[in-house]
């Protein structure tokens, strides 16, 4: 009985639920009829996952970091919290595919969201290389089938396709980095690595270069960014969300462990490198969600540079930044999930995704409209939303340690980022329908789309204006780092 | 304890903007009466908190303190000064006459007032908050639901543009602000957006230097400052009535006051060393604004750049640092305020009935709207600083002020005065007397009860302060005094 650390098995319970819940979908899922079958599916899906979070929050709290399994994973706060979130943006989309033609109603798709979920639940505890790239995979795999889950949806393939070739690539070249720190450090475990790097090398940058291109292509930084709308657009919009939203975090979550842990004495040069990229990212992002006519399209470049903005914390390289990335994250995803729930709603009924189906909408769903407000204001970073108060801190984080030029670039992409969303707004409550008879025709919100949306929005004010204990989570995740 | 007014004022639109959203929008009435209940409660929480504060005991007062994040030191600290006191008076009373003058509005009032609620708590948030992180959090909050105001209740030719004009620019400045105070709070070492602490921070005088123009200029776009001024009298035009009167009497002050609570108060260092800028831009707002005004043909852009004018007058008041002209600027402050929320409430009146702005077209509107006619003369008179009214307690000590430090910049600036009683004078001319055109014989409705409570409120406010000074002018003294240990003099 001494190998069995019953710790050992709280450190992964996430998992464990996570896992049992995926055979209990597909196990349940032939004995369902045909009619019943999206909303039994998606009712377990979201209520597992929330009972899981709930468990997990009850009896799996971390303690003292620690690494177990052999030192795979660490117990620490910034796994559990991120994990946290993975659950809740998992949960939230299923809510959103139970109503969504061709995707709702089959077993598998809710099984490739466990499974992803798993990856990512993984990938913020990893602290082995091995480990960290299985978990990448586990969580990639699965994504690439979600996004071209409509097999006759020439969009829809296109996403996966694309998303798979460009996936495929990016991480073959983080394994090649992976394999070289091995091969001249001897060691996997990223506790321990830290060390074989002690101080500057051309050989810890171009390192660092290569894992930079595999975790830059899952948050889309610049140039990795490309990708993204493609595959956006192409997806069901759940799961472009799901996509935009947890797979995004679980890369920060690396890029967090990553750079603190292993490479801290060549920190001022990443930095740079990611100040830079950070801005690209930005800006190339912004100026074009500008020029954007599909919502869909448009989000996604919204998303390169919200990407760029949380870069920002990371970049400041303390305490204080990661936590304020971790913040950016936590109020990034409900935002951004709010923002892609409403546009799932809205496509279902009006078949479009083009920003002209946005005309008039506060006339034809007030409440629908009012809650597209609070997602892009709480995105455009007005207060008394999330985005305001995760903005600031961001700036803050990056002021504290002297680079101010990155946090006036940051600011004047929030202003560029303003218009657009403004212009959104714009339609939704200014402009009228072509056809005004139109206007008359509501548009339905089924039940889980209005409890999904109510609890992000909920959310969005909540971060926004209680940001204290939010913070302090974001805190104590960040402290494990240092 | 003490009862915590300051918080119940900041939250009391807010509620109320709450409640409005949810009574059924058909039930038009109800949601006029809630919102003019609300306005009601928030005129006389304005007024309780003005006559409560004790002018002798000067400083901040009626401070309220609650904890929100420790670990940055952001709290919701509020508390009123004799600079803001007045302020907090001047919202509520425009906030009870914009809802008396928007009685009329048909589309879609729920959303109105709801939005328009919103932004008078962002709008009382600021003046009260003594946290500079609070500070901006309830900024934003004003400057967004202008943006809803504006672009779906405003004039339909040019509120989109306006609208989004003044959005970005309002949002620009906020933000290069933002970075200062940030700088700000890194820079004294406190780990506190305490504004009282960040007073005694002591910051070198290059700091000081380098951040204040970002502070100050930032604030000071919404104060309509030149050559940042471009948005503000598109803003006021396109604007409905209510939002118009806000938006000019409130809004502007706004920016004014946290230029100099966050700018002046704050970086005392720069404010001397950029001083002298800060003059040169208000005179050129000054003298620019009233003869911009002097050639406009539209009622309303008239009153645009007369506040943007006026709004000159404020900033010249803090630039000349001297117990007289922060005074008067913090008159003017009210004083404008008032005014101008009477004369957009003026033209609105008279735009609803005649349906044209084209000063040409219009004519002997006083017949028809004789109350109207009066208010509009009675702006004008407090407009040209005449004695006797607010404008004069006001623009007097400005100019005193001004003298004291360059003279020639009083006589250059008093060209204003001029021009201001050509512009206005002009203007009740064309507008209220002469022959009436055909077209409109008949046609001039009466204007309601509601309008006339709003105008004779407005209008009793200027000529009482006009009469008795010393119920206003010790309260701004004290807040002056305060501001001038700051920056080091007595």
């Amino acid at each position: 009985m001494t190998a069995f650390v019953p710790s050992n098995i709280f450190a992964i319970l996430p998992e464990i639920l996570l896992l049992t819940l995926a055979l209990l979908v597909l196990i349940l899922d032939p004995f369902w009829k045909e009619a019943s079958r999206h909303l039994n599916l998606g009712w377990l899906t979201a209520g597992g996952l929330l009972l899981t979070l709930a468990v997990s929050l009850v009896l799996a709290r971390p303690s003292a970091p620690a690494l177990v399994f052999g030192g795979m994973l660490r117990y620490d706060w910034l796994g559990f919290a991120f994990k946290m979130f993975f659950l809740f943006s998992a949960a939230i989309t299923s809510l959103f595919m139970m109503d969504v033609e061709r995707l709702g109603r089959r077993a598998e798709a809710y099984m490739l969201l466990l499974a992803a979920t798993l990856g990512m639940s993984l990938m913020a505890s990893a602290a082995d290389l091995v480990m960290l790239y299985l978990a990448i995979e586990t969580t990639s795999i699965p994504l690439y089938i979600l996004a071209g889950f409509l097999t006759g949806d020439e969009k829809s393939t296109e996403s996966g396709f694309k998303y798979l070739l460009f996936g495929a690539l990016t991480s073959t070249v983080m394994l090649y980095g992976f394999s070289l720190i091995y091969g001249f450090s001897g060691k996997t475990g990223l506790y321990e690595l830290a060390a074989s790097f002690p101080t500057f090398s051309l050989l810890a940058l171009g390192v660092l270069f290569m894992v930079l291109i595999g975790l830059a292509f899952k948050v889309s930084l610049f140039p990795f960014h490309f990708w993204a709308p493609d595959v956006y657009e192409g997806a069901p919009t759940p799961v472009a969300g799901f996509l935009s939203t947890a797979s995004k975090a679980a890369g920060f979550a690396v890029i967090l462990r990553l750079f603190m842990v292993v490479f801290p004495s060549i920190s001022t040069d990443w930095s740079l490198i990611l100040a830079i990229l950070a801005t690209l990212t930005m800006t190339v992002g912004n100026l074009i969600a500008l020029a954007q006519k599909n919502i869909k399209r448009m989000l996604a470049y919204s998303s390169i540079a919200h990407a760029g903005y949380a870069m920002i914390g990371v970049v400041a390289f303390s305490q204080l930044g990661a936590a304020s990335a971790v913040f950016y994250l936590i109020a990034y995803i409900l935002t951004n999930l709010a923002a892609f729930g409403i546009v799932a709603a809205v496509g279902r009924v009006t078949g479009s995704d083009d920003l002209k189906a946005y005309y008039g909408l506060s006339r034809r769903a007030p409440t629908l409209a009012l809650m597209m407000m609070v997602a892009f204001l709480s995105l455009a970073g007005m207060p008394p939303f999330g985005g305001f108060v995760a903005k600031v801190f961001v700036f803050a984080a990056a002021v504290e340690q002297g680079w101010v030029w990155l946090a006036v670039v940051g600011v004047l992409n929030s202003i560029i980022g303003l218009y657009y969303y403004m212009i959104v707004l714009k339609y939704v409550y200014l402009y009228r329908m072509e056809n005004e008879d139109e206007e008359k025709h509501p548009i339905p919100i089924s039940r889980p789309y209005a409890i999904a949306l109510t609890i992000l929005s909920i959310g969005i004010i909540l971060v926004g204006v209680l940001f204290g204990p939010w913070f302090g989570l974001a805190s104590s995740s960040a402290a494990n780092l240092f | 304890m003490q009862f915590p007014i300051l918080s119940v004022i900041v939250f009391t639109p807010m509620v109320a903007a709450l409640l409005i959203l949810l009574i059924n929008s058909e039930r038009k009435t109800e949601i006029r009466v809630t919102a003019l209940a609300a306005a009601t409660l928030a005129l006389l929480l304005s007024l309780w908190v003005y006559f409560t504060y004790d002018k002798v005991a000067a400083g901040y007062q009626l401070i309220e303190k609650y904890n929100w994040m420790p670990m940055l030191g952001i709290s919701l600290y509020f508390g009123v000064d004799g600079i803001s006191a007045p302020l907090v008076l001047l919202t509520g009373v425009v906030m009870f006459t914009g809802v008396l003058i928007s009685w009329g509005i048909e589309d879609r009032p729920r959303e109105f007032f709801a939005f328009l609620f919103i932004l008078a708590s962002g709008v009382f948030g600021v003046f009260v908050s003594l946290d500079l992180f609070m500070l901006f959090f309830f900024y934003e909050i004003a400057v967004f639901p202008m943006y809803l105001l504006i672009a779906i209740w405003g004039w339909i030719k040019t509120r989109e543009y306006a609208a989004m004009k003044l959005t970005l620019y309002l949002f620009i400045g906020s933000v290069v602000s933002l970075v200062g105070a940030l700088a700000m709070y890194w820079q004294s070492g406190l780990r506190t957006f305490d504004m009282l602490a960040l007073e005694q921070a002591a910051f070198s005088p290059a700091f000081q230097n380098l951040w204040f123009p970002f502070v100050f200029f930032g604030f000071a776009v919404l104060g309509g400052i030149f050559p940042f001024h471009n948005w503000s009298p598109d803003g006021h035009v396109a604007a409905p009535t209510a939002v118009s009167m806000f938006h000019a009497g409130v809004l502007m002050k706004l920016g004014a006051f946290a230029a100099l609570r966050v700018g002046i108060m704050l970086l005392p260092e720069g404010a001397k060393t950029w001083g002298g800028l800060i003059m040169a831009l208000a005179l050129v707002n000054i003298v620019y604004g009233a003869f911009i005004a002097m050639v406009q043909t539209d009622f309303k852009y008239i009153i645009g750049f007369s506040s943007v004018s006026h709004m000159g007058l404020v900033m010249m008041g803090f630039s000349t640092m001297t117990k007289l002209g922060l005074t008067g600027a913090g008159m003017q402050m009210f004083s404008h305020g008032v005014m101008t929320a009477l004369f957009f409430a003026a033209v609105g009146m008279v735009y609803d009935r005649a349906h044209t702005r084209d000063i040409p077209k219009l004519g002997g509107m006083a017949k028809p709207l004789p109350l109207v006619a009066v208010a509009f003369i009675i702006g004008g008179l407090v407009s040209m600083g005449m004695p006797g009214f607010s404008g004069f307690v006001a623009e007097f000590p400005i100019f005193m002020g001004i003298w004291q430090v360059k003279p020639l910049v009083a006589i250059i600036a008093a060209i204003s005065i001029v021009v201001t009683a050509a512009y206005i004078m002009l203007a009740v001319r064309r507008v209220f007397f002469g022959s009436m055109p055909a077209e409109f014989e008949g046609h001039i409705g009466t204007i309601t009860v509601y309008d006339k409570v709003a105008l004779v409120l407005l209008c009793v406010i200027m000529i009482g302060l006009g009469l008795f000074p010393s119920v206003m002018v010790p309260w701004v003294q004290t807040g002056v005094q305060h501001i001038l240990s700051l920056l080091g003099g007595a």
